[in-house]
């Protein structure tokens, strides 16, 4: 970065106030030293950091706080994707289906479902491309079942974070292994990526929403209006 | 027990009948009773105001007045909330050492009454009668800031013939907030009017708080708005007795007008329904 | 400045007054508390660590601001580090300064924006009219707001205070469309499609946000619509703007406020869609991000060791949707784009006291302490408005000049406090009410008071003093 010198004073003299005002005289305030060592004191973390073990349950539980949000839910058995989203995409009348980078090809129907796959390689699909789009189908990083949220990091088979954005149709894939009990477990998941990758990170807790108008619930204003969970 | 009363300068000034109650209640029960009378008032409406330089002479001159005291109680839970949240706060701020400790020795030894019959004695059923229709308005700093939780209810529940009736809402402020009723009017007066109707809907007889400066709120527009609903302090419904119920079936006949509590007491004396007579 | 921000706002008591007439936003503002504040105890109930989550944010707050100084360098060195850029801005000026400059170095007229606190404090949209950029509004409420020209009234439901009927008008003005009736499915699709050609087109994203990681750069945006995600996805340069302390030290904070934000705000498990970007990422959303940091008065906050926790609230709004003030008399009457109870502490340590409207904000609370119980980085309002009334009171002994020094209620609360300090003057006084109250007593009780008191007996009645106080009753028994 360019030193600008307006930038660079505005950064003194806001740093500046911050240690003249800390530097009060209170009881448990203080001077430098005593502040650093309040940076190395722990956080008492007296919460959970770990939810339900038994996977059966932890997958329960995800599809209920999924359905609470009013998302579809499917629970199948992975050899019959390519069945069920050929089934999900001519229910909903999908014919141009978006397809992210380092998506399993055995997760994909074949010719014969009349899809289109629009493919973000090796050249990106345009915002136009996507908007002209009527689903997008995708895996994910994890799922957390205390919440009902799907978890986006761009991953393989997830794509960039317009993909599942434009589309206004989104049919995700979760592995029953996916599903993690509660949110801290969550954030210990990603802290690797965040530190070493730096990818963005979406959470999703069923379609878009609002409540706006007289706090009355509306599905669906920018983001994906649908949202099909498929657990395999 | 020797039992130091402290008993709110707006209940000594306004509502001697709590005052009363709150004695014989106590005595009832086997306690000794002291009133010192140094007492005056523990600072809270200056504290809440803004004035908190005026407050810190009025903490210590209570802390020097019930330094001695084997227990301090008090029928107001505002007052308590106050000198046990605030006192210390203050005396830190005043940078007084030997307030800092006289307040850190005192607190322990100050009790709401409610907490002090429920939580020290281990008390629920003090023997008391009220043949009447009760709703409870538990106050905020009763609720929120001293925490006595169900104790009031718990007193409540074991009077003889008392008709409790649970009221709805019940945690919504009744807008009195000291100086706000006076700052803020309007905004003031639009909830205590939601309050009343709440109040009304039980249809209770009377309206008992640990508290009579919401009472004071609560009964000055039922009043003014000629309702038949009383005020009556939670203390002056613990000292009823059978005896004094049987005198008269009507929750405030001691007094001489057909409104509500409030209307004052210039003949008969301090005393109303459920509080025998001194 | 925006007009909100500055200038000069009647006191609370007074804007309160006309807002209490206004049934319409009575109703609809009770609703809407009412429903949000059951929905929340709800959601809150069914977490056994609740407490343990609330202390754990407020010790992390906390730590931010004992250490504010070094977390902010951390977090440009990180966000620089991940491809940003970092400006940093000591008040509204200067933080749109830096804003419109950017867009105009990218030659851009418009920009498409998310909700944001921030910006509406520093009257982002109003800067860059000036100057002919045009900042569009795409959460459906502050849409609404803008479109009628109007002021949020919540944090989290800014039109709360428009019902169904007021929006479809607005619209079928606006957008041109004449039918549309006033469901509310109807009304959101037709904003849908109105953002969705700006969304796509947009060159320029604004936003503000949550949380920033010191430690790793990261910025998240939590939302509900969707419109946060475009902003910060589509378009090929995004500015965010920080106040200064949003900022948490690491990664692992989140886990906290990612569960107290969520079901404190919109009393949900999780809200619909949260964003967390680091910089930038080839190939993937904006390529070019710029993070404003703004001060605005938040190290005057930070300076009042008893107030600076204030700066820990993380604007979840649960405060407002329990305060039994705010829900009659709206957010319009703080004048700040920071209403309730957060705002009557916020507002008067940002502005400063001279600030006679936001001087009254402090009283614009019973002291219930309904906000502190549901606070969820448990702010302990009642006390801050508490020891701002003390700050208001001497400032007006210091500065309020020779009226300030004779104002009745200091006067009063001298007078009072001195008849306090003695029993005997104390019990002299109570004689003398007693004398002196029948000029005011009426079938046995006050009705009319003057002067400042006549504020309590417009509808109350008052009691007079007891013909035998208790410690006269105590002196017959003795
Ligand atoms: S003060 Fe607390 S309750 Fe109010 S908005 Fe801030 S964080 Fe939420």
């Amino acid at each position: 970065m360019v030193e600008d010198p307006v930038m660079s004073t505005a950064k003194e003299a806001i740093l500046q106030r911050i240690r003249a005002a800390l530097g009060d005289d209170q009881p448990g305030w203080g001077t430098q030293s005593t502040r650093e060592d309040t940076r190395s004191l722990n956080i008492e973390r007296g919460y959970r950091t770990h939810g339900e073990t038994k996977k059966q349950q932890r997958v329960g539980l995800f599809v209920r706080h999924v359905e609470e949000y009013k998302a579809r839910v499917s629970q199948i058995s992975e050899q019959k994707l390519p069945q069920t989203v050929a089934d999900i995409c001519s229910a909903e009348k999908v014919k141009k289906l978006v397809i992210p980078p380092g998506l399993d090809e055995k997760w994909l129907p074949g010719p014969e479902s009349g899809l289109t796959f629009l493919r973000d390689e090796p050249d990106l699909l345009s915002y136009d491309e996507l908007d002209k789009s009527d689903a997008v189908l995708t895996g994910c990083f994890r799922a957390v079942a205390q919440t009902g949220t799907i978890v986006l990091n761009a991953g393989p088979g997830q794509g960039r974070r317009a993909l599942t954005l434009i589309p206004d149709f989104h049919i995700c894939v979760v592995r029953r292994e996916q599903v993690t009990g509660i949110v801290p477990e969550v954030f210990w998941d990603l802290e690797p990526v965040i530190r070493e990758e730096g990818a963005p990170v979406t959470f999703i807790s069923g379609p878009s929403a609002t409540s706006d108008i007289e706090l009355d619930r509306v599905e669906g204003v920018h983001g994906p209006r649908r949202l099909h969970v498929v657990i395999v | 027990m020797n039992i130091s009363l402290f008993v709110a300068c707006f209940n000594d000034t306004l509502y001697p009948e709590t005052g009363i109650a709150t004695v014989q209640l106590l005595e009832r029960l086997g306690h000794r009773v002291d009133f010192p009378r140094e007492q005056t008032c523990c600072g809270q409406v200056h504290y809440n105001t803004g004035y908190q330089d005026e407050t810190v002479s009025l903490a210590k001159r209570f802390v020097d007045i019930f330094s001695d005291a084997e227990t301090v109680v008090a029928p107001s839970a505002s007052c308590v909330g106050m000198i046990r949240e605030f006192y210390p706060k203050l005396a830190i701020l005043s940078g007084d050492r030997k307030l800092i400790r006289d307040v850190d020795d005192l607190l322990p030894r100050v009790y709401e009454l409610s907490q002090f019959l429920v939580n020290k004695l281990e008390l629920e059923d003090v023997g008391a009668c009220y043949p009447h229709r009760v709703t409870y308005h538990p106050t905020c700093h009763s609720l929120r800031m001293l925490r006595v939780g169900d104790a009031p209810l718990r007193l409540l529940k074991k009077v003889k013939g008392i008709d409790l009736v649970e009221l709805p809402g019940a945690e919504e402020c009744c807008g009195f907030g000291g100086t706000f009723a006076i700052k803020n009017a309007d905004t003031s007066m639009a909830m205590l009017t939601d309050k009343i109707a709440r109040i009304k809907e039980t249809g209770a007889e009377v309206c008992t708080a640990s508290d009579n400066s919401c009472l004071m709120h609560i009964g000055g527009a039922l009043n003014r708005q000629r309702e038949e609903v009383k005020v009556v302090h939670l203390a002056e419904i613990l000292a009823s007795t059978e005896a004094a119920s049987t005198e008269t079936n009507s929750p405030n006949s001691g007094y001489k007008k057909s409104g509500s509590q409030n209307s004052g007491s210039t003949e008969s004396g301090p005393t109303k329904s459920g509080t025998p007579n001194p | 400045m925006s007009s909100s921000e500055t200038g000069i706002h009647p006191t609370f008591e007074k804007t309160a007054r006309s807002f209490l007439d206004n049934s319409q936003l009575r109703s609809n503002l009770g609703h809407a508390t009412r429903t949000i504040r059951d929905k929340r105890r709800g959601v809150v109930d069914e977490m056994p660590d609740w407490e343990e989550l609330r202390e754990a944010g407020r010790q992390i707050k906390q730590k931010v601001m004992q250490n504010l100084d070094h977390y902010l360098l951390q977090l440009e060195t990180s966000v620089t580090r991940a491809g940003g850029v970092v400006h940093w801005a000591r008040d509204a000026a200067e933080a749109n300064r830096i804003i419109l400059d950017l867009i105009k170095e990218r030659g851009e007229t418009e920009a498409v924006k998310v909700k944001s606190l921030t910006t509406d404090e520093i009257g982002l949209n109003k800067a860059l009219a000036k100057e002919d950029i045009m900042a569009l509004e795409t959460d459906l409420a502050e849409l609404i707001v803008q479109m009628a020209g109007d002021e949020p009234s919540h944090i989290l439901v800014p039109a709360i205070h428009k019902n169904r009927s007021e929006i479809r008008d607005l619209f079928r003005d606006k957008l041109g469309k004449p039918d549309l009736t006033d469901n509310p499915a109807e009304l959101t699709e037709a904003a849908r499609r109105y953002l969705r050609k700006k969304f796509l087109s947009a060159k320029i994203g604004i936003s503000g946000s949550n949380f920033a990681v010191a430690e790793t750069g990261t910025v998240a945006v939590v939302e509900s619509e969707g419109n946060g995600r475009m902003c910060t996805t589509l378009p090929q340069t995004l500015i965010t703007v920080l106040g200064i302390e949003k900022i948490i030290p690491a990664w692992q904070d989140l886990e906290v406020f990612m569960q107290l934000l969520p079901r404190s705000s919109t009393a949900e498990r999780m809200n619909p869609y949260n964003t967390f970007w680091t910089g930038t990422t080839e190939g993937d959303g904006p390529q070019e991000f710029h993070l404003v940091l703004l001060d605005n008065g938040r190290t005057q906050v930070l300076a009042d060791p008893a107030g600076r926790e204030t700066l820990h609230c993380i604007r979840c709004s649960a405060c407002l949707n329990v305060c039994p003030v705010y829900e009659r008399t709206g957010g319009h009457a703080y004048h700040s784009v920071y209403p309730g109870p957060i705002g009557a502490i916020l507002t008067p340590q940002l502005r400063g006291l001279s600030d006679k409207s936001a001087a009254s904000l402090p009283y614009a609370s019973t002291l219930c302490g309904a906000c502190y119980e549901v606070c969820p980085v448990k702010i302990n309002i009642p006390e801050i408005l508490v020891h701002l009334r003390g700050r208001v009171v001497r400032h007006n002994k210091n500065w309020g000049g020779i009226r300030g020094k004779v104002n009745p209620e200091l006067m009063g609360m001298k007078w009072l406090a001195w008849t306090l300090r003695s029993r005997s003057r104390y019990e002299r006084a109570q004689k003398m009410a007693r004398k002196g109250q029948r000029w005011f007593m009426h079938d046995d009780v006050i009705s009319k008071l003057p002067g400042m008191l006549s504020g309590w007996t417009a509808m109350r009645d008052l009691r007079p003093v007891a013909e035998q106080t208790f410690r006269e009753w105590w002196r017959t028994r003795s």
